[in-house]
């Protein structure tokens, strides 16, 4: 912008570069909240969907799987509308209490990473792990979905209460890959450190939310209830 | 405006194979590299920039006469982007699972130098129809390169196409072909093959 016009063209008004950029603006605008709207219903199906089938992997036992969510005064009860961050108690086929496919968020290396875990309230530990919404680096972060000694720290990965009741009795912590030497740590991934570490702390601060609440209300819930509650995503 | 004397099929043609994007224009190599790890990765991310590519042009190429020279570029962007939003959404309708698959490479569409360098060199000094055939042509060409990446990859990589088993069980997969280092290997692979077809023709008289 050095005031020498082009010799093949006057210099453009301010007037025309608003109205071009504005005019160009309010379509990109309108286009994208159409595909919005056009897309939405369909794309919270197929969400409901994966997540039925994420429970289902995490958490094969359960037959029958109930959405509960904490009210506003922290008691648990059966969620008829699925919280952000759902989470499920399993049933096996004798309608008895199994395990908790329990959401967790938190941030990764580029963007928050949610992931759907298994509780078992037999083994008091963690026994099954996905993820369900990433954008890390592909080649590196991804492999905590792929990886299969990362993949192994969640088929025991231990979650008991201490003798009070209200947090976990080792707080779970992610190592550096191979020195896990606790059932309570999770051992991470050279070249995707951060993602994995993110994964655990993800894990512990889930953990330690839900892991009091359900056992405090294991008995409450020890069958199935009725059958209107249910929701099939067990199935 | 340049005299454009080319027919509207030699504007689709060049694209397929003279002006390919991947093979000869080295252009996009980044998702031709990165999601070019099965057929079907290939193919969708193909089709996403195939359609962004053509909804640009058919974007730039109309409003050519009302975008002033200084803001064609955040003009362009902001098109690219806006597609490249919508395929991401389309995605999302038409599977989860291929969208997780395509990962971060879906929103980073817009930063492919293949479209926004149709868009300054073609689109905004040509008509319609030929921007549109340039643009079929040149997305045609990238699909038809990642897939024949994505095939070679994923037939050695998983002893499969379009995950369908080609071989007995006993058939050793070729782990690297799948890993990022396979997609260099097979990308130098066809731009050798290509270029010595190219320079083969250039010289027989």
């Amino acid at each position: 912008m050095n005031g020498t016009p082009a010799l093949d063209k006057l210099p453009t008004s301010a007037l025309a570069m608003y109205r071009s950029i504005m005019v160009i603006g309010a379509l990109c605008a309108l286009m994208i909240v159409t595909v919005f709207n056009a897309t939405e219903a369909r794309i919270a199906r197929n969400r409901e969907q994966a997540l039925a089938a994420a429970v289902n992997a995490v958490l094969p036992e359960a037959r029958v799987t109930v959405p509960v969510a904490l009210d506003a005064a922290g008691a648990l009860h059966t969620a008829d509308v699925l919280p952000a961050l759902p989470v499920f108690l399993g049933y096996d086929a004798d309608n008895q209490l199994v395990g908790a496919a329990i959401t967790g968020i938190g941030m990764g290396y580029q963007d928050n990473i949610r992931v759907l875990y298994a509780y078992s309230f037999e083994r008091q530990a963690i026994i099954g792990f996905k993820v369900l919404e990433s954008k890390e680096t592909p080649g590196l972060g991804d492999r905590v979905e792929t990886e299969a000694h990362f993949i192994a720290n969640f088929e025991a990965l231990d979650a008991q209460l201490d003798a009070t009741g209200n947090s976990l009795a080792n707080a779970i912590v992610p190592v550096k890959q191979g020195e896990k030497n606790n059932p309570w740590e999770v051992d991470g991934i050279t070249g995707a450190t951060i993602t994995s570490f993110a994964i655990g702390n993800i894990l512990n601060d889930s953990a330690s939310e839900w892991v009091p609440v359900l056992e405090a209300n294991r008995q409450v819930f020890a069958q199935a209830p009725a059958q209107e509650g249910n929701r099939g995503a067990g199935e | 405006m340049p005299v454009n004397k080319a027919s509207n099929t030699d504007e689709f043609v060049k694209g397929l194979w003279r002006d390919n994007p991947v093979f000869i224009m080295v252009l996009g190599m980044c998702p031709a590299l990165a999601v070019s790890n099965t057929a079907l990765n290939a193919l969708t991310m193909g089709l996403a920039t195939s359609f962004v590519l053509l909804m640009s042009a058919i974007c730039v190429s109309s409003l050519r006469h009302f975008i002033p020279r200084e803001t064609r570029i955040v003009s362009y962007i902001c098109i690219i982007a806006s597609f490249v939003t919508a395929v991401d959404y389309l995605l999302q309708a038409i599977s989860l699972e291929l969208h997780k698959s395509l990962g971060a490479f879906i929103a980073l569409i817009v930063v492919n130098c293949l479209i926004l360098g149709r868009a300054e060199a073609f689109s905004s000094r040509n008509r319609l129809v030929p921007s549109v055939m340039d643009a079929l042509g040149m997305g045609v060409g990238f699909t038809l390169a990642l897939l024949s990446i994505g095939a070679v990859r994923e037939i050695l990589g998983a002893g499969s196409l379009f995950n369908v088993p080609l071989f007995p069980d006993g058939y050793q997969t070729w782990t690297v072909m799948v890993l990022p280092s396979g997609g260099f290997f097979v990308t130098a692979f066809w731009l050798v093959v290509v270029n010595w077809i190219h320079q083969r023709r250039a010289l027989s008289p």
